[in-house]
């Protein structure tokens, strides 16, 4: 991952190492332009606060101004920041990031008072791809960011690079040393940012956004996006969103397999005609039997006896004409978010978590359960050493148009509630589903990015008939709707 | 011809063991790495004809050079230059056809006893039968100058065109006839040119300067304690060094900037701090000496301090790989393997220690403890040397280490193991002390 030049105070120099003085376009020892991005990717700023999130949001609130001082947060190299391309040498980035490394923060989001822009921007603007982030190889180094859609970049403050990057050779984090076959830099020994620490993908009324966070040293979280087209002609629009359980071996494996597994098996299903709430079980079963596959592959190393075999959550929403399905396993999860906003959001899946357990129970309030170091434990996920497979399954049929949010854990931890994750969503979320999930994912790294972050927002109804609903009826969340299961 | 047989070529591979993950600020990185190589010679004792064993008609490509210690005191008891003549007969019947080989007899000066030319024989067996004949001729008499020897087998190894270059050094008393100054200039000039064994026979031997001769040469130590068992020893020295396939192969080691080698530390199958020893090869890199290799397999422990970084971060620490130097003075990198720092704020994961670091970190204070113990016992500090003995005992109860438990029982009364509960032996022999000395860096590896 990126890290800021080694000193702390004084920025330096990426092609010549040298110091820079505050307001320097070019370096006065080599002449690089020190405006331009680096020749390589960095993953995305957090960026403002989101517009939408307005004063509910709980970005700029929680978000410790401490963060920026003593967090992982560094300038961002890639003139990627929410404010547009800023130099290395702006004063405000190079306080926040002061300390070594770590996605920047958003300077100015970081101390609390940072102007709220809406737009979460990746860097450099690369892309020519349409529409979807294609994978490059696991785990590999990326040097070039995800490509991106260029008519998605919508800052106009953007400026786009003025010389191509040199693929691949230069360290991210120091500028100065090659990048090794092992995806480490030959001088400082940095890691390189990899293909899977920040991924995005739009596809016709779906879009996703998985990113590291700032705690973490990679992404074991994973999505798949598919569409397909149902016997009768009309479309499907699926997510598939996993995250993989750290204290297992290989989780990032885990979920990258469940995931794929997941999202291959539901359209197939769905092409063939089965039921939405069928193909949505075979889903996640086919999704736990990747999992499963992976721990015969490869046992774990010698000396890593007692990890747990490869395991991940798995949550996943299907819209089908005019009613969509959600099923899941594990704490990660789905959320409505109606377009009117007057209207009551609703999350739709229950944890397999400790606290959700507690709470069910009725032993604990769900403030206290949460409040728990316990609350995060799963009760279930997909794993070869998984006690029972329960995959839970309900289907919904709202009757106004608006979102569904399919999240990781890295994102509700800063959003819990349904109101609170409905303040977070921008209100255009149905026509930029892209744009939304890049806000929600910069809601969590606002917040502090603990965790892996991954997000799909999926419109309502699908993309082809967004017409004729009644603006004053709603889905009132899981108790009430139309054909909860 | 079916014959199942392993490659000539030895294959190295390297295991890294570490816990990668640091705490906010955690700046030291501890790794053990378990070096294999597996196709040389000592696979059953069965010669194979290897690169450093060619085949018949082929000029030699490994040479030997045995010194046997002829001063004076090796005539009392006069049944201890028997044996040595005997145990050195035993390890020419050892020496391979084809090895180029040469016997000296040390004393304040060193004389070449076989083949007395100022070169090498190749063994065959006339030329051993000769060389049997010619050690009919030693005779004790004369002081001892253990430098003297070295720079004799120097010049005889050199003549001869050989990759493996090994010595064999027995001796029986201290290095008397010679300045300290003058010993460590020889092992300095010495070092790297060959390995060499030392074998302390009896026990008027100083085991703190064979130690420091053989771990100078890369080679191991020992004491025989009883002359009769000189001959299986050495016979077990020669088929151990004639299992090797590979010499002068150092482990490089490159940390990136920022990053400094706290230690590099041999810890299997003996203690040896390597850190010393370090030859710096270009940017950041550095090589430390490891010798020849057989089929064998070492423990290294390197721990390396780098710059402290934020959560999330990950970094390589160092990469390390193991390089055999070539005529063209290019190296050949036989394996390599990684050592990473990830920082987490995931407690769980930074305050786990590797059991093979915990385990070979034990190993190394049972090696010190022992030493300091067995100093503090000399100088009279009775208090302090039941407080490292104890100490000691605890360590290799707890890390199953019996056979330095058996050797520290012979020092102390074991009341407590567990607890390192002990009591000083009143008498001890001066050869169990001396045994335990000189084999307090031996280790064991990790239970499985």
């Amino acid at each position: 991952m990126p890290e800021s030049p080694p000193s702390a105070t004084t920025t330096l120099c990426p092609s010549c190492a040298e110091p820079l003085d505050p307001g320097d376009r070019f370096c006065e020892h080599c002449g690089a332009d020190v405006q331009a991005p680096p020749p390589a990717a960095a993953p995305p700023s957090g960026g403002g606060s989101p517009s939408g999130a307005g004063d509910a949001g709980p970005a700029a609130a929680t978000g410790p101004a401490g963060a920026g001082a003593t967090g992982p947060a560094a300038a961002p190299p890639s003139g990627a920041d929410g404010d547009g391309a800023r130099p290395r040498t702006d004063a405000a980035g190079a306080d926040a990031g002061a300390a070594a490394g770590g996605y920047p923060a958003g300077g100015e989001a970081a101390a609390g008072d940072g102007p709220a822009t809406d737009s979460f921007l990746l860097a450099p603007p690369q892309g020519q791809g349409q529409g979807q982030a294609q994978p490059q190889g696991d785990g590999d180094t990326l040097a070039l960011g995800v490509p991106l859609p260029a008519t998605k970049l919508s800052d106009p403050r953007e400026e786009e690079p003025e010389t191509a990057p040199e693929a691949e050779t230069v360290c991210v984090a120091c500028g100065l040393g090659g990048v090794d076959a092992d995806g480490y830099c030959e001088h400082c020994g940095h890691a390189q940012p990899r293909q899977r620490d920040h991924q995005e993908q739009e596809l016709e009324g779906v879009a996703a956004v998985s990113d590291r966070g700032l705690r973490h040293h990679r992404n074991e979280d994973a999505f798949a996006l598919s569409t397909a087209s149902l016997p009768d002609g009309s479309p499907a629009v699926a997510a598939v969103v996993c995250d993989g359980v750290s204290t297992a071996y290989r989780p990032d494996d885990a979920s990258a397999a469940a995931s794929a597994a997941g999202g291959e098996s539901l359209l197939a299903a769905l092409e063939r005609g089965a039921p939405a709430d069928e193909a949505m079980r075979g889903a996640l079963l086919a999704a736990f039997e990747a999992v499963s596959a992976l721990a015969e592959e490869e046992p774990a190393p010698d000396g890593a006896a007692h990890h747990n075999a490869p395991a991940c959550t798995c949550v996943s929403a299907v819209v089908t004409g005019p009613v969509f399905t959600v099923g899941w396993i594990g704490d990660s999860r789905a959320y409505w978010i109606p377009d009117d906003r007057t209207q009551p959001s609703a999350r739709l899946t229950e944890d397999d978590s400790w606290a959700a357990r507690m709470v069910a129970a009725g032993l604990m309030t769900e403030a206290e359960a949460y409040a728990d170091e316990r609350a995060h434990a799963i009760t279930g996920w997909l794993g070869a050493d998984a006690v029972e497979v329960d995959p839970h399954v309900a289907a919904f049929q709202p009757e106004s148009p608006g979102v569904i949010v399919v999240c990781t854990d890295g994102l509700w931890n800063y959003a819990e509630s349904a109101a609170e994750m409905a303040a977070a969503v921008p209100r255009d979320a149905r026509t930029r589903p892209l744009h939304s999930a890049r806000t929600l994912v910069g809601v969590a790294l606002d917040g502090g990015g603990h965790d892996n972050v991954t997000v799909a927002v999926l419109p309502f109804p699908a993309a082809v008939s967004r017409a004729g609903f009644p603006p004053d009826q709603a889905t009132d969340g899981p108790g009430g709707a139309v054909n909860g299961l | 011809m079916a014959r199942i047989s392993k490659s000539n070529v030895p294959q190295f591979s390297v295991d890294i063991y570490q816990n990668e993950f640091l705490p906010e600020g955690g700046r030291e990185v501890n790794a053990i790495v378990t070096v294999t190589s597996t196709g040389g010679g000592t696979s059953g004792g069965q010669p194979l004809p290897g690169p450093a064993f060619a085949a018949e008609g082929a000029p030699p490509s490994a040479g030997v050079v045995i010194m046997v210690d002829c001063s004076g005191s090796m005539e009392y008891p006069p049944t201890k230059m028997r044996n040595a003549r005997d145990a050195t007969a035993v390890a020419i019947d050892t020496i391979r056809d084809g090895v180029a080989f040469a016997v000296v007899a040390g004393t304040h000066q060193a004389r070449e006893v076989y083949p007395a030319n100022g070169g090498l024989a190749v063994a065959d067996p006339t030329t051993r039968a000769q060389a049997k004949q010619a050690l009919r001729k030693l005779t004790a008499g004369g002081g001892t100058a253990i430098g003297t020897w070295l720079r004799l087998a120097d010049r005889l190894l050199a003549s001869a065109d050989v990759a493996i270059r090994h010595g064999i050094l027995l001796t029986d008393g201290r290095n008397e006839h010679e300045k300290p100054e003058d010993l460590k200039a020889t092992l300095d000039a010495c070092t790297g040119r060959f390995t060499c064994d030392a074998r302390g026979v009896g026990t008027d031997w100083e085991v703190k300067e064979l130690t420091a001769i053989a771990s100078a040469m890369l080679g191991s130590v020992d004491i025989v304690a009883d002359p009769a068992g000189l001959a299986a020893d050495f016979q077990a020295m020669m088929e151990n060094a004639m299992g090797k396939e590979v010499a002068d192969v150092s482990l490089r080691l490159w940390t990136p900037q920022g990053s400094e080698i706290a230690f590099v530390k041999q810890v299997a199958p003996t203690v040896e701090d390597l850190s010393g020893r370090r030859v710096e090869a270009g940017p950041r890199a550095g090589d430390y000496p490891t010798g020849s290799w057989g089929d064998e397999s070492r423990d290294y422990h390197v721990s390396v301090r780098v710059p402290s970084a934020g959560v999330g971060q990950e970094m390589l620490a160092a990469r390390l790989s193991l390089v055999l130097p070539q005529p063209d003075g290019t190296v050949e990198v036989l394996s390599q393997g990684l050592v990473r720092a990830v920082w987490t704020d995931d407690m769980a994961a930074s305050t786990r220690i590797n059991p093979q670091v915990a385990h070979y970190t034990g190993q190394a204070e049972l090696a010190q403890v022992i030493q300091q113990g067995l100093e503090a016992r000399k100088s009279g500090d009775m208090d302090g040397a039941t407080a490292k003995l104890g100490r000691a005992v605890q360590l290799a109860s707890a890390s199953g280490n019996e056979d330095t438990a058996k050797l520290l029982a012979k020092v102390v009364d074991v009341v407590d193991a567990a607890s390192g509960t002990v009591r000083l032996k009143a008498r001890v022999a001066d050869a169990d002390e001396m045994t335990l000395e000189t084999r307090s860096t031996k280790t064991v590896r990790v239970k499985k």
